[in-house]
């Protein structure tokens, strides 16, 4: 892992990169929601609505997988103070949150018409609720602590600490038997039928791409305002 | 109550979300680039 260490090296592989995962990611996301939405049958129960998982499931896993992503970078910053780690934990925060709203916005919409209400303090949509401040805490966290310098441990520690919150969403569907329905989709295998299933990895896969070329991208900003600081202090310093 | 009006409503919250952060994480990385070149050492 050290051998990204080097933002030079870093940035040979991620300037192409960055171009190939949006390409992949549009792609993708336009076979799946034109399979999801033209394609597949309605469910025999939930009708047209169905349509709504091949967008909710991917958002949902990649809020969850965004802060596990930040939590692993942070492990990475506080054990090997790899360099290149609290960069892209900062990278992820705001991507992560996006799709962590956009898990809640578009499940709010599905239990409308499917539970009759927009919003119920169940397990897992409190718990999804939590990860979206904890995003919001990290990113307020973590720019204050860059403006004082580039250490960034507490906002390391805050992305530790607030993995606990992973298993409990993962695991909140069988501890509390409220609105929202058990898993669908489990290693083992899935309750979905392959008639309705076949689109969903198309857009979580696309999904998947976009947010490492969003991460890519904002790495990369990051990268290119911390060498417009160092070339403006070495220009007041001459 | 038309199920589709809820379909919709959901595609275009999640492209609208994707798509303005996509252009918002772009704009900001071209800026930053472009930036960090104009201030590239000529030595």
């Amino acid at each position: 892992m050290h051998r990204f260490a080097n933002p030079a090296r870093f940035l040979k592989i991620a300037r192409p990169a960055t171009g190939w995962l949006l390409a992949i990611g549009v792609v993708l996301i336009a076979i799946g929601a034109a399979g999801g939405l033209f394609v597949t049958p309605p469910d025999y129960l939930q009708g047209e609505t169905a349509r709504i998982l091949y967008i909710h499931v991917p958002t949902a896993w990649l809020g969850m997988g965004g802060w596990s992503a930040i939590a692993i970078a942070s492990l990475a910053q506080i054990v090997w103070r790899h360099p290149l780690a609290g960069v892209a934990a900062r990278a992820t925060a705001p991507v992560g949150a996006m799709f962590t709203f956009l898990c809640l916005a578009t499940g709010s919409i599905w239990g409308r018409p499917t539970w009759g209400t927009w919003w119920e303090w169940d397990g897992r949509l409190t718990s999804m609720l939590i990860l979206l401040f904890l995003y919001f805490g990290y990113i307020a966290l973590s720019a204050a602590e860059r403006e004082r310098g580039p250490d960034g441990r507490v906002s390391a520690i805050f992305g530790l600490v607030g993995a606990v919150n992973i298993p409990i969403i993962h695991f909140s569907v069988q501890w509390w038997n409220t609105l929202h329905q058990a898993e669908s989709i489990e290693l083992t295998g899935t309750t979905i039928a392959p008639e309705l299933l076949w689109p969903l990895p198309f857009t979580l896969f696309g999904f998947s791409a976009l947010f490492g070329a969003l991460v890519l991208m904002r790495m990369r900003t990051e990268l290119a305002q911390t060498r417009i600081e160092a070339r403006l202090k070495r220009a007041v310093a001459e | 109550m038309n199920q589709w009006a809820f379909v919709i409503a959901a595609y275009a919250v999640t492209f609208a979300g994707t798509g303005g952060l996509v252009a918002w994480a772009l704009a900001g990385m071209r800026r930053a680039e472009a930036q960090a070149e104009r201030l590239r050492d000529p030595r």
